[in-house]
């Protein structure tokens, strides 16, 4: 853990500290989300230590909420969730050896991937992994059960803005790697791809589908 | 609630699922010897993924358009973070936008 300090700057251990809050304030709404459609409070607190992945978390209350099977919500998350395949291929080091490489796996999420990706060698990436993995590991369960205990308290973030804050903190964090031209272009495909694909596909599949903008940048890179 | 045993078979099941996604880029990883370009690939494929997330929960809500304020916030927090914006004023720039517009009726 203090090597995981020492190695990160004060500035970007000020940015995860920041991004956590985030994450504990979407808890928040989340835990009351639950409660509100009609699950007891184990529900978003087992959830958020298990799965450790909001979208999924949203979208299986959603449609077990509304009736649907729960079974069919499984699956619906696990869509949402493949992403962390890619996520995991693109960062192997991170994550750790032996027991701790359980661990490490289980708190790879956007955020701390995002902040993996953001920082210029091995042993910096890694301590950004773990400690924005970590800090969204206490946060996110944090928020989740404090939610569902205050109930209907904080249900509509979007009236401060905070459905904002997800989308920020990630571009954000991508935005070094954007400045190269390549890159950028094939983030703006891919993003063009995921957003012709969404209103059709289920959740989770666009965003997958958005790894056919890298497609460019094989042949370009590709030795001939 | 629901039938309980049915709930507690999804939570496992997408538990189960989610963290097994999570083990396997590293385990192909350490298995398959990938090419210097081709591990810069799979670096740039995660940015672009991101990308594709950030656009997608920035404009849209279930499979329709979120309303002009969150896109409007997010697009803020990208300009001031272009601008090289301390992180802080990024996210608070971000949230402030989508929440002035809709103070202002626009959603």
């Amino acid at each position: 853990m203090s090597s995981i300090y020492r190695t990160l700057a004060g500035g970007v251990r000020r940015d995860i500290a920041l991004t956590c809050l985030a994450v504990w304030f979407i808890g928040l709404s989340y835990g009351a989300i639950a409660v509100a459609s009609g699950f007891p409070l184990w529900v978003p607190a087992v959830q958020s230590v298990l799965v450790l992945a909001g979208a999924s978390e949203f979208l299986f209350i959603g449609i077990v909420g509304a009736g649907g099977s729960a079974i069919a919500a499984a699956l619906a998350g696990l869509l949402v969730n493949a992403r962390h395949v890619p996520y995991g291929l693109a960062l192997p080091d991170v994550t750790g050896r032996g027991w701790r490489r359980m661990l490490g796996g289980h708190v790879m999420n956007d955020e701390s991937v995002a902040f993996a990706l953001a920082q210029d060698d091995l042993p910096r990436k890694r301590a950004a992994y773990w400690a924005c993995g970590l800090g969204v590991l206490i946060c996110w369960p944090g928020g989740a059960i404090l939610g569902a205990l205050a109930g209907s308290l904080i249900k509509d973030t979007s009236a401060f803005g905070l459905d904002a804050m997800f989308p920020a903190v990630l571009l954000a964090l991508i935005v070094p790697a954007l400045q190269d031209r390549v890159t950028f272009r094939a983030a703006v495909a891919g993003a063009v791809i995921a957003l012709a694909a969404a209103p059709f596909l289920p959740a989770g599949l666009p965003v997958l589908l958005a790894l056919a903008g890298v497609l460019g940048l094989i042949r370009r890179r590709a030795p001939r | 609630m629901k039938d309980t045993t049915l709930v507690v078979a999804g939570i496992m099941t997408l538990s189960a699922g989610t963290f097994a996604f999570r083990l396997a880029g590293p385990a192909l990883r350490r298995r398959l010897a990938f090419p210097p370009w081709a591990e810069h690939l799979l670096e740039a494929a995660a940015v672009v993924m991101l990308a594709a997330l950030v656009a997608i929960t920035a404009l849209t809500e279930g499979h329709g358009f979120s309303g002009l304020a969150r896109p409007a916030g997010v697009l803020a927090g990208g300009v001031l973070a272009w601008r090289k914006a301390p992180f802080l004023v990024v996210v608070i720039g971000a949230a402030g936008t989508a929440a002035v517009l809709r103070l202002l009726g626009v959603h």
